[in-house]
């Protein structure tokens, strides 16, 4: 009999409601909440030993005091797997079932699973490591839940191997793996096409991306009174490149004073190791066009060209440090005055 | 100022202005220096007239 702790919050805990989100981990040698539903779908293969309680927002303002007292706990209690939540859309939640079941796999090598809605955001903290469940949004959607993560909870213990996401029920890791297809790849897209154009189910092999959706800023009311950064991932930099900005997969952005000069063209070339750099080093402003805001502004058409010009590398940089960067910048503009930016990419 | 205009849109880039190429978005090697300017002003000013326009969604300039 597989024994597995479980985990969850205050709430599901049957200790109160957002009045006591506040309160630190404590363990019991029983049951509780969905640890019970839980229990019932592993009947005869896994059990419950007990369930960790512990406030959302004690765990998310005291993560490592939290997951000290959690960790001990499991390390006394010795289970062989630990299951969170289902977190649904909570978001708090969501970040402590993300962070419980990080720190169990990594530290103690334990399977570990837990679940949540896909844009509960504990989902982004934690479903590349570990398997999250596809669940519904509240807690009505329980009683669908524990059974899909009674089944892979099994599974997991056994070692068996886990299905694609859609087969399994959990959310997918971002993982590209070889399979063994029956039909060869021509053949499966031209059935994807028949099948799309009598309108019948159809699983495409290479879902596209999901958009980030962004408001759009409101209009700057007058160009000519208007502070405009220039702002570029071509990977353009002072000669010599001293603040040493990687060629690829950037792990950091420099800001260069061009308030003295004209053009880049003299000053700058690239040091961006995703492109043909001839014409860039010929002419930087083809990639970041500081010449041409500077006549804008000589022009009269906008008030000023932000003293500082940002850039940084875009080839092979990873989406969490584009967001940094983009979010660092972005905070400086802002604090600046910055009216406006352009951002040129290669 | 982007090439692959479809990258800007997944990343939530409101307002695009379409360039030329990858290694010389806001340029052209090609043409000679007075239409390689022109170009480049062109494009430079749509990329302002876009800032200073009213959009609801994401708008190509």
């Amino acid at each position: 009999m597989y024994k597995i702790l479980y985990y969850v919050n205050q709430f599901f805990g049957q200790i109160g409601g957002e009045d006591k989100a506040g309160i630190e981990p404590e363990f019991h040698q029983k049951s509780i909440g969905p640890a019970m539903g839980f229990g019932v779908q592993v009947k005869g293969q896994a059990e419950v030993i007990g369930t960790l309680i512990c406030g959302d927002n004690y765990f998310n303002e005291n993560r490592e005091a939290a997951l000290e007292y959690i960790m001990n706990v499991i390390k006394e209690q010795k289970p062989d797997m630990v299951v969170a939540g289902p977190a649904f859309n909570a978001g708090r939640y969501g970040m402590a079932c993300a962070g419980v079941t990080v720190a169990v796999q990594e530290q103690l090598g334990l399977p570990v699973l837990t679940g949540m809605y896909e844009e509960n955001p504990g989902v982004d903290a934690c479903k590349t490591k570990v398997y999250v469940v596809k669940t519904g949004n509240s807690a009505a959607a329980m009683k669908d839940a524990l059974p899909v993560m009674g089944k892979l909870a099994l599974k997991l213990l056994k070692g068996e191997e886990i299905g694609k996401p859609a087969e399994e029920g959990y959310l997918p890791q971002g993982r590209r793996l070889t399979v063994i297809a029956d039909e060869r790849g021509s053949k499966r897209a031209v059935d994807m096409l028949v099948a799309r154009l009598y309108d019948k189910p159809f699983e495409t092999e290479l879902p596209m991306p999901v958009f980030d959706r962004v408001t759009p800023a409101a209009a700057i009311k007058d160009l000519s009174k208007a502070t405009i950064a220039l702002v570029t991932t071509g990977g353009i930099v002072p000669h010599g490149n001293p603040d040493r900005i990687q060629s690829a997969s950037a792990q950091k952005w420099g800001k260069y004073d061009v308030s003295k000069i004209d053009e880049l063209k003299g000053d700058y070339y690239t040091i961006h190791g995703g492109y043909d750099p001839v014409y860039a080093n010929e002419k930087p402003d083809r990639v970041a066009p500081l010449d041409l805001l500077k006549e804008y502004e000589k022009e009269g058409v906008i008030g000023k060209v932000f003293e500082y010009f940002y850039t940084t590398t875009g080839t092979g940089t990873a989406v969490g440090n584009s967001i940094k960067f983009g979010t660092e910048i972005g905070k400086e503009l802002k604090e600046a005055g910055v009216d406006g930016v352009i951002l040129t990419s290669t | 100022m982007a090439t692959i205009t479809t990258i800007s849109e997944s990343v939530g880039a409101n307002r695009i202005v379409p360039t030329v190429a990858i290694p010389y978005p806001v340029g052209n090697p090609n043409l000679n220096t007075a239409d390689e300017y022109n170009l480049r002003k062109d494009m430079v000013g749509r990329a302002l007239k876009g800032l200073a326009t009213e959009i609801e969604e994401t708008t190509q300039f």
